[in-house]
Parts: C-alpha cells; sequence; structure tokens
C-alpha cells in the first residue's frame, strides 16, 4: 500500500517504464491504481526504429503485473523519507 | 484510479503476454481488465515482409493476458503505410 502511495505523489512526473517483454516506455505518469496499473500521457518508446509497434499511439495504460522498473525522477523522490518510511512499514508488519 | 473508461469506443492497440499485437475498437472492459474488442485484427510483424494485418472479428482478452493498451491516434496510425513496415515481433512475456 505504501508504494501506492508514493506512486500517487508522482503523479505529472516523467517516469520510464521497463516491461517485462524488455520495452521500455517513457510518459507522464497519469494515474496509478491498487494494482499498479499505470496510465502514461505522451509516450515514447525507447529504442523506436526497433520497436515501430507503438508510434501512433500517445497514451497507454499498462498491466501492473508485466512492470520490471519504472525508472523516477531523483529529484520527485525524498529519499530519506520513504526509508523511513519503508521501515516503519517494514516493521509494522514483521509485529503482525 | 487507472482506469479504461477513457479507452471505450475509441481504437486501441493491444499488446499480449506472448507478444502479439491486436487493434480493435473497445467495445467494453471489467474490473478485472478483460476486454471485448469489435472489429479486431491481429497484426503480424516481421522482418522479411511488411505487417500482415489478420481479421479476427469480435474478439474477448483476459485481462491477465493484456501487457499493454495503447489509444491509437487514427490519422497517425492511417499515415503509416504497414506493408513497409519491417520490425521484429515484439517478444514474449519473461517472468
Amino acid at each position: 500500500m505504501l508504494i501506492f502511495s508514493v506512486f500517487k505523489t508522482l503523479t505529472d512526473q516523467r517516469v520510464t517504464v521497463e516491461l517485462k517483454n524488455d520495452l521500455c516506455i517513457s510518459g507522464v505518469l497519469k494515474s496509478v491504481d491498487q494494482f499498479l496499473n499505470i496510465r502514461l500521457d505522451g509516450i515514447q518508446v525507447m529504442d523506436e526504429e526497433r520497436h515501430p509497434h507503438m508510434t501512433a499511439v500517445k497514451n497507454c495504460f499498462i498491466r501492473g503485473s508485466v512492470v520490471r522498473y519504472v525508472l523516477l525522477p531523483a529529484e520527485a523522490v525524498d529519499t530519506q523519507l520513504l526509508e523511513d518510511a519503508t521501515r516503519r512499514e517494514a516493521a509494522s508488519q514483521a509485529k503482525r | 484510479m487507472a482506469s479504461l473508461q477513457g479507452y471505450v469506443d475509441h481504437r486501441v492497440l493491444l499488446i499480449l503476454q506472448d507478444g502479439r499485437a491486436i487493434v480493435g475498437v473497445m467495445a467494453g472492459y471489467d474490473q478485472k481488465s478483460n476486454v471485448v474488442l469489435s472489429d479486431s485484427k491481429e497484426r503480424v510483424y516481421s522482418m522479411e515482409e511488411g505487417v500482415e494485418e489478420i481479421p479476427l472479428g469480435l474478439y474477448l482478452v483476459k485481462g491477465d493476458q493484456i501487457v499493454l493498451i495503447g489509444e491509437l491516434d487514427e490519422a497517425m496510425d492511417q499515415a503509416v503505410d504497414l506493408s513497409t513496415v519491417h520490425a521484429e515481433p515484439l517478444p514474449p512475456i519473461r517472468y
């Protein structure tokens, strides 16, 4: 649930999503849901010559289960705060 | 919420887990992201020849097979002559 909240704070940031089929798509994060499905606007596929499949696609919905990485802009994330929050969440789950 | 509502009645491109690409008009969807496409066609990519379009008609795609749903810009899509596009098919998903 914590990571869902983190993604919600990152809406309207430009991110790059790497999928489990090795496709990399960058775009503006428009929304995220509880499954970490992602909506991207103004997308651009890295290595467009090799993957012309999506040249006419400008916005897309990516299923959360196929995402390998999301590359975030470093300045949009408070690393210290995130570290504290993840440790707090992990500690509270260990207690249960 | 990352909803599919904005795609209903729009021409969309679906990329599936096995690497297939299907275009069609989204007729409906549900909370498990199962999708119904009308007037759908599969686009088969290869390096040897241009893109081949195979008509499929009305299709129901199970949500767990879907990788990506993209809204097609109709004007941009029509401007591309598919028979001149040579590309590797997209790789399948590997967990």
